[in-house]
């Protein structure tokens, strides 16, 4: 329980009551400053922080209500995992509509942020498979918000940061599949314009694609890359899912970071080599494919007590190839490249919350040890390649944009702050609007 | 098929055990107080497959209600494999020091009230000649501290008793399963500050599961607490009065 009350990134510090639910009939609890729903802490920044006030702790919140194995229509509260759904669904056939890189987060979580996943240019965001949620305010009202009930709460509260209200239960439409396992394809790629034809080869064929980064190379090497894509496959009568394999742990946060400009070379240059040229033909578990970090718990401790920085923005379509450029060239360069560099190209289904974060175009998602002002310079100048270019940045992974951007990244935020419940605040919310 | 009656239902550990239950099919009859948090346990376990799930509500202090309880169990169920005794509160010990109708109340609620059900669930134990009763007692009942004594009374009126029970169901192929937790992280210790010795309901539950598949008599959960206990239990009087545990 010792990490309840930090985000991922383990920067910035909060300090904040906690505040545990376990019955969703109850009323919201009465302190005395603001509340913030807070689910399994994977956000990056501190859109999952509020300094000063109260967290409404919803993890034990972790009850399904109903499962209908016909129709793949679930109903369950809102600190339910993602990795309980899928123990429960796939044995049945089903699986998540759209998953993040990560399967432990709540349900309440990944509507409050809008998640996407490999298979935006396919299915678009979580919001878009959730049918229906009831929102519980502090005035003690509870609305069921869906697309045709009260549309404009429900419009607000996806991707609404979990400002505007409390979650306490969800129905999700799911995907039928015919077992745990991914047919899948890698390719390797010397650069970015690689990149954008494989992309555009794949999207129509395959339901996953996405693509890892080699950002510590420069000059000819500049952008490249490992390209994978993968369907579901169907089902294998001869192979049986692994057993839950032991999971690794990072027990104790070093001293210091264990991500540093020699490491993040030697590592991305023998990742880029282990994949052979051409192409390579396999078939996963659908585990390590969506999830390959989820093996290793506790993985953000290797970046020290200093924690780090995720960074992902989104460029739209025209601007694409220059501005990746100009952002891998500006990583590249400051030397304080990332490890886990994804690249995607987003769909243009249209997101279903005033505030999502996904939308045509591209986007980079990297990871930075926080190096103190150096990093901070970095992200300001990613910044402002992303702003001039008409992107937008992740509030999800974000700890440090400022609220000028903010608000040219998201400028529906003055509209939807009248949906904000006056009780509900966050650590994010107040630096990038006050 | 496992049948399994669970008191005390909406405790966090009990619910974590129903769970383990329900992934393998068993059928269940839960019992509590509180109706409305029952049903949306009840609907839980049945999405993690359960077979069937019944539900009753139970005051554990109306003691003539017990028979009314359990034969509505024995008979929606036919026989019943596991039976977890699971209720309980976290008294007050300054409060149960100032007032003798609260002691002898929280007495009764985690002590009385358990011993009159083992006793009203031995005799269809007896008469079925199988099945295993598992009783959550406490580390607390392993010697009186000031913090929780009075809780640590009840636990321990429950340990004997369960003891011997044990002894006399051994024969009959009826094993008892005496549990002790040591500190659980649940909505019944939500207002302690937490440390390192804390543990989480789900994995007392896989203890709980784990032991009565084993046909243990006697659990700590977790295992470091057997040790912890031992040395508490003996440091001699003179010196466990002039400390502060």
């Amino acid at each position: 329980m010792s990490d309840v009350g930090q985000s991922w990134g383990r920067y910035p510090r909060a300090s904040q009551i906690i505040v545990p639910l376990s019955d969703r009939h109850a009323a919201l609890p009465v302190v005395s400053g603001t509340l913030l729903p807070y689910g399994n802490g994977r956000s990056y920044g501190d859109s999952c922080l509020n300094d000063g006030g109260a967290l409404l702790h919803g993890r034990h919140l972790d009850r399904f209500i109903s499962f209908d194995a016909q129709t793949g229509v679930l109903e369950c509260e809102a600190g339910v995992l993602f990795s309980e759904i899928l123990d429960l669904v796939v044995p049945q056939g089903w699986f998540l509509p759209v998953t993040p890189g990560t399967k432990f987060v709540t349900v309440g979580g990944a509507i409050a942020n809008d998640v996407h996943g490999k298979n935006h240019h396919k299915a678009g965001t979580f919001g878009r498979h959730v049918l229906a949620f009831e929102l519980l305010r502090s005035d003690g009202s509870r609305r069921m918000c869906s697309p045709e009930q009260h549309a404009e709460w429900f419009a607000a509260t996806v991707g609404g940061l979990g400002l505007t209200g409390m979650v306490t239960r969800a129905t999700i439409q799911l995907r039928r599949v015919a077992g745990p396992w991914m047919s899948c394809e890698v390719h390797r790629f010397g650069g970015l314009d690689g990149f954008f034809q494989l992309s555009q080869a794949s999207d129509r064929d395959f339901e996953y694609t996405v693509a890892w980064i080699d950002c510590a190379s420069q000059g000819k090497a500049l952008g490249r890359g490992i390209f994978t894509r993968a369907n579901h496959a169907p089902a294998h009568p001869d192979s049986r899912p692994n057993a839950a394999s032991s999971r690794l742990r990072v027990p104790l946060t070093p001293p210091i970071s264990l991500i540093n400009p020699l490491s993040l070379r030697a590592f991305n240059t023998l990742y880029y080599h282990r994949q052979r040229d051409g192409v390579s033909h396999l078939t996963t578990h659908y585990e390590p494919h969506f999830y390959p970090l989820d093996g290793i718990g506790d993985w953000n401790r290797i970046y020290g007590p200093r924690g780090f920085m995720q960074y992902q923005c989104v460029v739209p379509p025209g601007a694409s190839f220059a501005c990746m450029e100009a952002l891998v060239k500006t990583i590249a360069a400051s030397g304080q490249g990332s490890f886990l560099a994804v690249l995607k190209q987003f769909g243009d289904i249209a997101s279903p919350g005033t505030l999502s974060f996904p939308r045509p175009g591209t986007t980079l998602a990297l990871d930075f040890p926080h190096r103190g002002a150096d990093t901070l310079a970095l992200l300001d100048r990613l910044d402002d390649i992303v702003a001039a270019a008409g992107g937008a940045v992740y509030p999800a992974k974000d700890a440090r944009m400022p609220g000028k951007y903010f608000k040219q990244y998201f400028p529906a935020w003055e509209s939807f702050s009248h949906y904000i419940d006056p009780k509900f605040s966050s650590s994010f919310w107040r630096r990038v609007t006050e | 098929m496992q049948k399994v009656v669970i008191i005390g239902a909406t405790s966090a550990i009990a619910e974590a055990t129903a769970r383990l239950y329900a992934a393998r099919g068993a059928q269940l009859f839960l019992v509590a107080r509180n109706a409305a948090r029952l049903q949306d346990i009840a609907a839980d376990l049945r999405v993690r497959g359960s077979q069937e799930v019944f539900q009753a509500t139970l005051e554990v202090n109306e003691l003539h209600e017990h028979a009314r309880v359990l034969d509505a169990a024995w008979s929606l169920l036919g026989h019943v494999d596991f039976a977890l005794i699971a209720h309980g509160t976290l008294p007050d010990q300054t409060q149960c020091e100032a007032s003798v109708d609260t002691a002898m109340h929280e007495f009764a609620t985690n002590g009385g009230s358990t011993i009159a059900l083992l006793t009203a669930m031995a005799l269809r134990f007896e008469a079925q000649r199988t099945g295993t009763i598992a009783i959550i007692s406490s580390v607390a009942g392993d010697r009186g501290r000031q913090s929780n004594y009075l809780y640590g009374a009840a636990k321990a009126a429950v340990t004997a008793f369960a003891s011997g029970l044990r002894q006399r169901m051994a024969k009959l192929g009826v094993n008892v399963l005496t549990i002790k937790p040591g500190f659980v992280d649940t909505p019944m210790t939500r207002d302690f500050k937490k440390g390192a010795l804390w543990a989480k309901p789900e994995g007392i539950a896989r203890g709980i599961v784990r032991a009565a598949d084993r046909g243990r008599s006697v659990v700590y959960l977790p295992g470091f607490w057997l040790p912890i206990m031992l040395i508490i239990r003996h440091i001699p009087e003179f010196v466990f009065k002039r400390i502060k545990l």
